[in-house]
């Protein structure tokens, strides 16, 4: 079981910056999302108007996710298929077991999906004897090396080359001792050899959904290495994880929001394969699975419908507001604690396993405000930050120094003219300290922030000061 | 009731029962209608630019393309493709009228097998539905004529498509589909290129699960 460790954020944060196997992988993967990113959006003129239109499709689909979620339904039983309604993790885990159960099924392959990791699907396969088998190359490693993914889109963002061939040559003990990973193309074919037997031998396939579709019934996967594909093609039984608001009308919809996903992501214009899937194989089919079920999750969606957190239900699960993200890019993923890292995850994780757990998240940001300017579903991030923020004062979970401090400073803030003689009174002294270097290097009871960074000095006066002064003079002339 | 009851918090939520009839009689007539919505300009050219657009945005995604004049010289150029990457002349194929149709004995080189891909079939040769010029991408709809294992399961993957197929966007696509298939079909894939994947270090490699390469014979028979 993923034992959420989002409460020790602070502990965590401190072992990824001094993680130097971590930091170098940061270092090297940071900007080139980011670029690839900026080129295909420059590459597309319409981009920002089409992130309006994903952004609007999504609101009207929750404004009516009731109708939506039961059309849908209608059109899965009518294509063959079947639809399991689950309100939380334990019934979903319950849900899929029995169907492997009754398929018989010894070995389960899986495309990469977060609902899963969210679920906690592998360990309760394993405990019942049924062994999950992850096939997305970066979920593999994950899997071998017992971890929670470090990146939604890019399980294995945390690693390095060597880590990937220690874990080969760990668990790959059949292989020659001496065999030679010379480049990375040698660890992608002993991937996909060693992963090849696996996908004509399972019973079952387990996907996650980019997107349900209430139109036709669909439920549709985007990847890159067609994994997720021989994973609901070969085995006899297909299950689909999703949450309730992966749902989109129709066809033309997702089309819509497909074509902001690859270029927010991965900044291609398209992934590889997109791929809709509707009911089981049909009269006359040579392949495709016998069964197609639908494990339809709410797990704490519902109770976000109608609150401040609504917005966050658009998500489409890009990264595009981790890969942007100055804290996710100096401490990475793991530190989060839980399945989802970055912004996406300081919102989101609150509002699934608590306040209490993972209210240290929302204050993991510098409100710098990209992860909002780059969301192609436009969400208001920090903004919903700043409400979780508020819910953990409310609650008197924030830490007592911190709201002792809050609560000096809210003293002086309530008290206009005497806020400006004290803050002109700190600003004037500092001023006055540090006139011959012009910074500090370090400061009392701010040593943390100045361990990395110098403080500059304030320049003898208050904006305030300063303000009413230039008034003065502009007066004058 | 699970499902009355994520039903129900989700009214809840949104401080409404149920919708009333004129509401959903009024969503049901956009799901019927499935209105498009803003479709990116791009594409927007005579069909001959719509065509070398595909072309181009095949070739940037790592996929290959031949052009030919008719389906006589499919065998032809299949039989040059294999030869030149040092392939095996082995090969399952669609068992599609059009594709039975191509006089493949020209090439006794060649030999076929109908049906789907199995784990040791080293190439497929699927049949073409529609192409989307937009981003080089390939609509592959499964059914009795066209498996989906042609698509994933070999190691090279060899697609015959008419250059009429080829359509501006996503949405030409879609249209194509409901006008001629109807229902969805068990499995639509769209494909842009080979396999790949970037997760070791974030750099790209093709040749991840599905097929190494990807060839596309585009028989011109537009004018």
């Amino acid at each position: 079981m993923h034992v959420a460790t989002s409460s020790a954020f602070k502990e965590n944060a401190h072992h990824a910056l001094a993680n130097a196997g971590l930091q170098r992988a940061l270092a090297r993967s940071g900007g080139s999302f980011i670029a690839r990113r900026a080129a295909a959006v420059a590459g597309l003129p319409e981009f920002e108007s089409l992130c309006d239109t994903a952004r609007d499709i999504k609101n009207h689909t929750l404004a009516h996710l009731d109708f939506y979620l039961e059309e849908y339904e209608r059109k899965v039983l009518a294509s063959g298929g079947q639809v399991h309604w689950c309100a939380d993790a334990a019934a979903a885990r319950a849900v899929v077991l029995a169907i492997c159960e009754k398929a018989g099924a010894r070995t389960v392959t899986k495309g990469k999906s977060m609902i899963s990791e969210e679920l906690a699907i592998n360990d309760h396969l394993e405990r019942h004897g049924i062994t999950p088998v992850e096939t997305d190359l970066g979920e593999y490693i994950i899997q071998l090396r017992h971890e929670l993914p470090s990146h939604i889109i890019a399980p294995a963002f945390h690693l390095n080359l060597e880590d990937w061939e220690e874990a080969f040559r760990k668990s790959h003990t059949d292989l020659p001792a001496d065999r030679v990973f010379a480049e990375r193309r040698d660890i992608l074919t002993e991937a996909r050899t060693k992963l090849r037997s696996q996908f004509l031998a399972a019973d079952v396939g387990i996907t996650g959904a980019n997107f349900l579709i209430a139109e036709t019934g669909s439920s549709v996967i985007v990847t890159n290495e067609g994994n997720g594909d021989l994973t609901q093609t070969l085995p006899k039984v297909h299950i689909v994880l999703a949450s309730i608001e992966k749902m989109v009308p129709t066809i033309e919809d997702c089309t819509s929001l497909l074509r902001v996903l690859a270029r927010s992501a991965t900044g291609q214009e398209f992934s590889v394969y997109t791929t809709f899937s509707t009911g089981a194989r049909r009269p006359g089919d040579l392949d495709g699975p016998e069964e197609y079920h639908v494990v339809l999750v709410d797990n704490g969606r519902s109770a976000m419908i109608g609150t401040e957190f609504q917005d966050m239900l658009r998500c489409i699960r890009c990264a595009a507001c981790m890969n942007h993200c100055p804290v996710y890019g100096a401490i990475g993923g793991h530190a989060y604690g839980w399945v989802y890292p970055g912004p996406m995850g300081a919102v989101l994780t609150p509002g699934l396993i608590g306040v209490k757990e993972a209210g240290q998240l929302p204050n993991a940001s510098t409100f710098c405000g990209k992860c909002e300017s780059v969301c192609p579903v436009r969400i208001p991030l920090p903004k919903l930050m700043r409400h979780w923020r508020e819910r953990e004062f409310e609650r008197h979970l924030t830490p007592a120094a911190m709201r002792w401090n809050l609560g000096i400073w809210g003293f002086f803030a309530r008290r206009p003219l005497l806020y400006r003689m004290a803050t002109r009174a700190v600003a004037v002294s500092l001023g006055w300290i540090g006139r011959k270097k012009g910074r500090f290097s370090k400061m009392p009871f701010a040593g943390g922030w100045t361990e990395a960074r110098d403080l500059p000095a304030p320049e003898g006066d208050t904006f305030f000061a300063r303000y009413a002064r230039e008034q003065r003079a502009r007066a004058l002339t | 009731m699970t499902k009355e009851a994520i039903l129900g918090a989700l009214r809840r939520g949104l401080r409404r029962g149920a919708l009333p009839e004129d509401q959903t009689a009024m969503l049901r007539g956009r799901l019927e209608r499935h209105p498009r919505q803003l479709i990116p300009a791009r594409s927007r050219l005579p069909h001959a630019g719509q065509v070398d657009l595909f072309v181009a945005n095949v070739e940037k995604e790592f996929g290959t393309v031949a052009r030919v004049a008719d389906g006589s010289d499919v065998p032809g150029a299949v039989a040059d493709y294999l030869a030149a990457q040092n392939l095996p002349g082995n090969l399952v194929m669609a068992p599609h009228p059009e594709l039975r149709d191509i006089p493949w004995s020209a090439r006794p080189l060649l030999e076929f097998r109908e049906g789907r891909a199995e784990g040791t079939d080293m190439v497929s040769v699927q049949h073409g539905f529609a192409a989307i010029a937009e981003t080089g991408t390939l609509m592959l709809p499964s059914g009795p004529v066209r498996p989906t294992t042609l698509n994933v399961l070999t190691d090279t993957g060899i697609v015959v498509l008419r250059a009429s197929r080829v359509v501006g966007a996503y949405e030409e696509a879609w249209d194509l589909l409901r006008a001629e298939i109807g229902a969805m079909p068990r499995n639509v894939m769209l494909v842009t290129g080979p396999s790949r994947s970037a997760d070791i270090e974030q750099t790209l490699e093709l040749g991840a699960h599905g097929p190494r390469r990807l060839h596309i014979v585009l028989i011109e028979d537009v004018a």
